[in-house]
């Protein structure tokens, strides 16, 4: 199962060229980029490992893209996605965030049902990659 | 890479890098086509030429002296000239390295002369923007183990696609102090140069004598930056014509008496420590301001235009220079 996340989730994978093409419109927007990366992609966690810290005042994606590599070389089973903040008053968000490395294998989700009082239905949804520990998931083989 | 990069079914075609044809940028196939070998190229009729020329004429006509200098600096313009037109020709050869050293004395136009270097190399395209990220060492150098590689990175990301102009080089360097980090900027530095893929041109400035011994002392970075160029000292003609130029730019003039009074504060100022070229002068004209000012507030009447724009005699010997021969303070 091919995970769904953050922006452009629809559209094929990124090339470098079109990662460095879009750091570079955030950058023009005067939005700082950072990397994160997890192995833990739950749709409700949304605090991801921070690859070092957000990198300000940057004009050309070159350095956003060493940074890029440099954590795919570190965790290279792991998600890796790029997160644009835009700090101007008012908005203040993360406005665009994408994947820029998904694991060779995702095992997709386990969608739980759970009987809850008078028969109402709740879910819970379960990375099958998570019942292994940190460290050792999407580990392929 | 899965089988969703590939939509079909629900999926509607979508222009990737590695799609249809149709989705390439119009002027892509315009540049790539490969002349014959019989074909004949005017480099003038370049687009980029015209702005190359453009650029130099503007350093010819705004910095005065440096002979050298421009001439290298034309070197280089006509080197990546003729090897963007190589490229036309379908010749391909190892990118020209640029890294360069200005060395020379202080105020003699080493940055300006690199604002200038960074707008030819992006006309030519050797580098994406005109920019140019000035550090030195507090820049580079961390306070602690581990703290130095993170902060050149990020030093390096800043100037990416520009010029990376490293100002007193020579700091970089401590013989006299084996652990310190200076070494590892260096190494970090070494290892960027060294990258094929990478535009960013490092231009290392500083004083003629201490760049000696820093290039003495690294020979590995030496050897990496092709360039050297020497900024001579301005000659007095030189200086009288770069303080025109100065006073002019900011909409002052010099009145008959004043141009006397300012050769001969030149001259005085030339043989006490500390001068500093180009700079000097700039600092003795704000200077004068200050006194024309001052002047101009005492004289307790209706100003003209006239008044606003002169610089006097009077304006120029209230220099310290002047106040008394044993007097060095300048």
């Amino acid at each position: 199962m091919k995970l769904r996340h953050g922006t452009f989730s629809y559209l094929p994978d990124l090339t470098d060229e079109e990662i460095a093409a879009q750091i570079r419109y955030a950058l023009q927007r005067g939005w700082p980029v950072s990397v994160e990366h997890t192995d833990d992609p739950h749709p409700r966690n949304i605090y991801w490992e921070m690859w070092g810290l957000p990198m300000f005042d940057l004009a050309e994606p070159d350095g956003v893209l060493a940074q890029i590599n440099e954590c795919r070389a570190t965790f290279p089973n792991h998600y890796v996605r790029v997160l644009a903040y835009d700090a101007s008053l008012g908005r203040q968000t993360t406005a665009m965030q994408f994947l820029v490395q998904r694991p060779a294998d995702e095992p997709g989700f386990l969608l739980t049902r759970i009987e809850g009082v008078d028969r109402t239905q709740q879910y819970a949804v379960t990375s099958y990659a998570t019942s292994r520990p940190a460290g050792s998931r999407y580990v392929s083989g | 890479m899965t089988v969703m990069d590939t939509p079909n079914g629900f999926g509607y075609p979508r222009p990737s890098a590695t799609g249809p044809a149709g989705s390439e940028p119009e002027e892509q196939p315009a540049k790539s086509v490969t002349l014959a070998d019989d074909a004949e190229l005017d480099l003038s009729a370049d687009e980029a030429a015209a702005r190359v020329e453009q650029t130099l004429a503007s350093l010819d006509a705004e910095l005065v002296g440096l002979a050298p200098v421009k001439r290298r600096v034309r070197e280089i313009a006509s080197l990546l000239q003729v090897d963007r037109a190589r490229r036309r020709f379908g010749l391909t050869s190892s990118r020209p390295t640029l890294h360069m050293s200005f060395t020379g004395g202080p105020g003699t136009g080493k940055t300006t002369v690199a604002l200038r270097m960074a707008a030819i190399l992006h006309a030519l395209g050797y580098i994406r923007a005109p920019r140019v990220h000035t550090v030195t060492r507090d820049d580079l150098v961390g306070q602690f183990i581990g703290h130095t590689a993170p902060k050149t990175k990020e030093a390096i990301a800043r100037a990416a696609g520009g010029v990376l102009f490293i100002d007193e080089a020579y700091y970089l360097f401590r013989p006299e102090n084996e652990r310190d980090y200076g070494q590892e900027v260096i190494e970090i530095l070494l290892t960027e140069m060294e990258n094929e893929r990478g535009d960013l041109v490092v231009i290392f400035a500083g004083y003629p004598d201490r760049m000696a011994t820093f290039f003495s002392a690294n020979p590995g970075l030496s050897s990496r930056v092709p360039h050297h160029i020497a900024f001579d000292d301005y000659s007095y003609p030189e200086l009288l014509q770069i303080a025109g130029l100065m006073v002019a730019s900011e909409n002052f003039r010099f009145d008959e008496a004043a141009h006397q009074a300012f050769s001969e504060y030149l001259s005085r100022r030339m043989e006490q420590p500390r001068f500093s070229n180009a700079r000097s002068v700039r600092n003795a004209i704000e200077r004068s301001r200050l006194r024309q000012a001052r002047r101009l507030v005492e004289l307790r009447r209706p100003l003209r235009k006239e008044d606003l724009v002169t610089l006097t005699a009077d304006d120029i010997y209230g220099s310290s220079v002047f106040e008394d021969s044993t007097d060095k303070s300048g």
